[in-house]
């Protein structure tokens, strides 16, 4: 276990530099010019110049490189050029409200999907099991920003059950008044590729001699289901959410534009627009780190929830 | 497909002989092919070309719901005491005539614009039909042209994987675990930085940042055929790698690849609506169905629904007829997976 954890964490170390060398040759050869961003319109030669020499832009790339690895190692990023707010002060204190709106997402969108995929799966080729699958179809093929826009204007300003935006200071007030709206959407939006996702791993249970054993030897419908089916479907499940959980992270960035929450994906698209470039590479670095521990993580908990799984 | 395929009934006479007998994919097909047909319409500027004039009243209604009443428009009560004659005291009077004479040698034009529309206007009064023709243009040019480009990509890549593997097959893997580390949404804001706003950006980069998928499930088959018998045989008598690769093994998981690709188009369109509506989509001067819903989103809190449910129901057509279409054909092309999503 041991062994295979270190060797894990010794196989990310050639990825992250790869996600590094990407995210900083992406910004010195096709990005535009630090210095001339920074220096705005009205600047003059001799400022332009004064700030290449401070951002060590007239050294070698090589030396720019060493500057950029010494940064991510020691966690320093310098400060934001749009706010001068350190990098990693701003990431820190946009998290929390991503986090807030995200995991309540995430927790309601699977734990509704499981039950909804397994009762279609059970009545499968029936009216209700097409019936679904239609209107899952088109509801799937509807723009997000549809289900945002007519949601938000019927339920807060029509009907004035939520608050149209906003977010405070207090975490309980932010989940109990602003994230509901955010939450419910979402989770009804993802809901309908969530089932049909689910449903098709529920069929292929469903479709084994395990299954058909444990009906011959007289086991109530319940136990089947819920003992046998449930568990083995709950891998692919697994592996579903591990991919959806890195974007807990990086927070819906419409959501948290459309509903005002002060989160990371809302500084994402705010530092894209104003190009401000150590933000966006921090959070790359940063975010893809985490993914694979995330990633990471998943894989471990495969063997605690399959005994077949051997970690090597 | 041409007469000598049907002759030796090969792996695509028999997928379309499946697909004609699928009758919900063959109507979907039908719904597609009348887009493409639109699409091409449109771009050769035969209809829809001039969706920029502005031909209607702010905000028409659609003909449905009929003119707006004119309380609404904010007309202004006519005075009803008698006109009073002011020539005597009025300074500027002796050269209204003079004035009258300069002005007549100037042609107005008269525009009167239209009360209602088919589908209604939006706030400069330009006409909804058009737009969501021209918007579907570009939305569905996009969504196809990002395909292409990701699954150009992703087979070049996955076939140079998998038929090769060793230390370039390590080596592309290590560039798809890069791509796979940083989440998409990120990946496609770092290109968008430098790419900016255009069509041709988005395109570039949903295709740049879209092609992950494929390469893995291309790289999957190339590994499996390149040890099957007809491709060593190819090499006994003297195939080059190329010819292997595109020439044997290409056409054998060629459709996984065209799978693919429609699924993408299908994704890249949604993904489109979005990057246009955070404002790192097409450019101002371009309609798509992402700038006509973020141009919805104020119009709708005023009570004008028809820009919006214009774009929703013709977006939800094509991309429920081009998802239908995609299931049919992987069944077609793939009949062992029927029924199973």
């Amino acid at each position: 276990m041991t062994a295979y954890l270190i060797r894990r964490l010794w196989q990310m170390v050639p990825t992250l530099l790869g996600v590094v060398l990407l995210v900083f040759f992406l910004f010195k050869f096709f990005g535009g010019d630090p210095a001339e961003i920074l220096g705005g319109l009205a600047a003059t030669e001799e400022q332009i110049n004064a700030i290449r020499d401070q951002l060590g832009l007239n050294e070698p790339w090589w030396v720019q490189l060493g500057i950029f690895l010494k940064q991510i190692v020691t966690f320093d990023w310098g400060k934001s050029w749009a706010t001068n707010e350190p990098v990693a002060q701003l990431f820190m204190s946009r998290m929390p409200a991503t986090l807030t709106v995200m995991v309540p997402i995430l927790l309601l969108e699977v734990l509704l999907a499981i039950p909804l995929a397994m009762g279609v799966a059970y009545v499968r080729g029936s009216l209700t099991d097409r019936a679904v699958m239609i209107s899952t179809t088109i509801a799937v093929s509807i723009s997000l920003l549809v289900y945002v826009i007519v949601f938000q204007y019927f339920f807060a300003f029509r009907l004035g059950w939520f608050p149209v935006q906003g977010w405070s200071d207090s975490f309980w007030t932010n989940l109990t008044t602003y994230t509901p709206l955010p939450v419910i959407v979402v989770s009804l939006v993802a809901l309908a590729p969530q089932t049909r996702l689910y449903r098709s791993f529920f069929l292929d249970e469903l479709g084994h001699d395990y299954v058909r054993t444990a009906r011959a030897k007289g086991l109530p419908e319940k136990t089947v289901l819920m003992k046998h089916v449930l568990r083995n479907a709950l891998i692919p499940i697994m592996t579903n959410v591990s991919v959806l959980l890195p974007g807990v992270f990086v927070g819906s960035v419409l959501i948290e534009v459309f509903f005002s929450i002060p989160g990371l994906g809302r500084e994402i698209l705010l530092a894209v627009n104003r190009s401000d470039y150590p933000v966006i590479q921090a959070f790359a670095i940063y975010l893809a780190a985490i993914t694979m521990l995330v990633n990471l993580i998943t894989d471990l908990l495969y063997s605690l929830v399959d005994p077949r799984v051997v970690l090597k | 497909m041409s007469a000598a395929a049907k002759q030796s009934r090969g792996v695509w006479a028999l997928a379309w002989t499946r697909l004609k007998a699928d009758r919900v994919g063959m109507v979907c097909l039908w719904i597609v092919a009348a887009f493409m047909v639109l699409v091409v319409l449109t771009a050769m500027d035969v209809i829809a070309g001039n969706w920029q004039k502005e031909i209607g009243v702010p905000n028409a209604p659609p003909h449905i719901v009929g003119p707006m009443p004119p309380e609404a428009v904010g007309a202004i009560e006519v005075p009803k005491g008698p006109n009073v004659d002011l020539s005597d005291i009025d300074p500027l009077a002796p050269r209204y005539a003079e004035w009258e004479a300069a002005a007549s040698k100037y042609k107005t034009e008269e525009i009167t614009r239209a009360e209602t529309l088919p589908l209604g206007a939006d706030r400069l009064g330009r006409d909804i039909l058009q737009k969501v023709l021209k918007g579907a243009e570009v939305s569905i040019v996009v969504g196809l042209l990002a395909a292409l480009v990701a699954t150009f990509i992703g087979t070049l890549l996955g076939a140079v994987s998998g038929f090769f593997g060793g230390k370039i097959g390590d080596l592309l893997e290590w560039v798809y675990n890069v791509f796979t580390a940083i989440p998409s949404i990120l990946l496609i804001f770092a290109f968008a930085v430098i790419f900016g706003r255009g069509v041709m950006s988005v395109v570039l980069i949903l295709g740049l940042t879209g092609w992950t998928g494929i390469y893995r499930l291309v790289r999957a088959e190339f590994m499996k055929h390149r040890q099957r018998d007809y491709v060593r045989s190819a090499e006994a008598i003297g195939a080059s790698s190329a010819s292997r690769m595109f020439k044997h093994i290409l056409p054998n998981v060629s459709h996984v690849a065209l799978v693919q690709l429609s699924l993408h188009v299908v994704s890249f369109i949604k993904s489109e609506v979005i990057l246009s509506y955070l404002g790192l989509g097409v450019s101002v001067d371009q309609v798509s169905w992402g700038t006509m819903l973020s141009e919805a989103q104020s119009e709708l809190i005023l009570g004008y629904w028809w820009q919006l449910a214009a774009v929703t129901v013709t977006m939800a057509v094509f991309v429920t007829a081009f998802a239908l279409f995609t299931d049919a054909l992987r069944d077609a092309l793939d009949p062992k997976l029927r029924g199973l999503e």
